[in-house]
């Protein structure tokens, strides 16, 4: 079986607050009822010349 | 009747130019519309027939070559160079804008950026920023090289924007020096294989008796690097390395370095009453003066011929045959501004020692 999926956290478009989804969960932002999240940046490591 | 070569002329001096030639040979005139006698005469034979030897020799070159500091700030510099070649003092300008290395900002790991300003510009920006590290006391860092003690700078940026706060401001002075290398770790190939930093230093940076006294900070504290408004956020790594302009601008040691010939400003008849009045108000930058003769009598006299921008107003018109404007071939105003890695000076002996390299190889190889 597959290990327990990790929550994902994503930003609510319309008041900006920090939302845990797990699959199968409503996509519906808990502070303000919006329904439009925005996935957050991954922190892997981006290189750029600086140039 | 003798004959008589049409070159034996008894009112000329021999071995000495007459007036005019020596004008021409040593002076730029600048007329109204273009300047003449702008070459620079460099055959050694083109007196020859008047005896004037115009061979360049490294005796009167040493004799008569001067430099004379007119104004030396931290981060300014203003001299005289006397009796010198433009293509010299044009190769000691070029190799200071081009080609005498610092360091900068040259790589820049991402970890996170959520502002409005997008990631590859605030690289850029980062690269632009003055680093206070002088770059003698680093290595170029070679193709294969690691990133080293000796040729790298870590600086880390690790701001953010509380929420609900106002917008804030991330300045220079929040780029934080890693005097122990890069903090972050590579992503393993394999599970297995350990996590390998961006840098292998074998000691801090801090424990080197060059870097302990003087930290290597920024040169100015509050350049504006981002704006961020509340929850976003930087976090981010920059590895500074040496480098020279030629590559890229943001290695330039110097914000400018230029010069100009001395002006010469030669009034060819007397200048008097209310002509000279005009002259002098003519002048943007004040070149000439009034003296009082008595009686009431005034002349226009030139009072500061350096401060001189060649405008060519005073010569505009009816002036022409009274006002002459000329430079001097071989004398260099020379100004140098200093981005602020080094001192204006010290830039200027690197640059002497950078062309003193590049004969040494034209030598080497002819030989």
């Amino acid at each position: 079986m597959d290990p327990q999926p990790e929550p994902v956290s994503y930003i609510c478009g319309d008041c900006g607050a920090e939302n845990t989804l797990k699959p199968g969960d409503v996509i519906q932002c808990r502070e303000c009822g919006y329904r439009i999240l925005y996935k957050k940046r991954t922190r892997r490591i981006v290189q750029y010349e600086a140039r | 009747m003798p004959r008589v070569s049409a070159l034996d002329m008894p009112d000329v001096p021999m071995g000495q130019l007459p007036e005019h030639l020596q004008l021409q040979r040593t002076r730029v005139v600048c007329k109204a519309d273009a300047p003449i006698h702008t070459e620079a005469i460099q055959y050694s034979g083109a007196y020859a027939s008047m005896g004037v030897d115009n061979s360049l020799r490294l005796e009167s070159f040493c004799k008569n070559f001067k430099i004379e500091v007119i104004r030396l700030t931290e981060d300014e510099m203003e001299f005289d160079m006397i009796g010198i070649d433009a293509s010299l003092a044009n190769a000691f300008r070029r190799i200071l804008i081009a080609e005498v290395p610092t360091m900068a900002i040259e790589k820049v790991l991402m970890v996170n950026n959520t502002s409005v300003i997008a990631d590859e510009v605030l690289a850029h920006r980062l690269g632009l920023i003055p680093l206070n590290a002088d770059p003698r006391l680093f290595e170029y860092l070679l193709e294969n090289d690691s990133p080293n003690e000796r040729n790298t700078i870590v600086y880390k940026l690790d701001v953010s924007c509380r929420k609900g706060g106002p917008r804030m401001t991330v300045k220079s002075d929040q780029l934080k020096w890693l005097p122990n290398g890069s903090e972050l770790e590579m992503e393993p190939p394999n599970q297995s294989a350990k996590p390998k930093s961006y840098t292998s230093f074998s000691c801090s940076q801090d424990s080197m008796p060059e870097f302990s006294k003087k930290p290597l900070g920024m040169k100015h504290e509050d350049i504006i690097i981002a704006k961020l408004g509340p929850g976003q956020a930087i976090e981010l790594e920059a590895h500074a390395v040496k480098g020279i302009g030629k590559v890229h601008a943001k290695w330039s040691p110097v914000s400018t370095a230029w010069y100009r010939m001395l002006p010469e400003v030669v009034l060819l008849k007397d200048i008097k009453g209310d002509d000279a009045e005009k002259l002098v108000k003519k002048c943007p930058v004040n070149v000439f003066d009034i003296e009082d003769l008595g009686n009431g009598e005034k002349k226009a006299t030139v009072s500061k011929p350096r401060a001189c921008t060649l405008c060519r107003e005073c010569i505009r018109g009816v002036n022409e045959e009274l006002v002459e404007l000329r430079r001097v071939k071989d004398h260099f105003i020379f100004t140098i501004e200093s981005a602020g890695a080094l001192p204006p000076e010290v830039l200027f002996t690197e640059a002497v020692k950078i062309l003193e390299d590049k004969c040494d190889r034209v030598i080497s190889e002819l030989s």
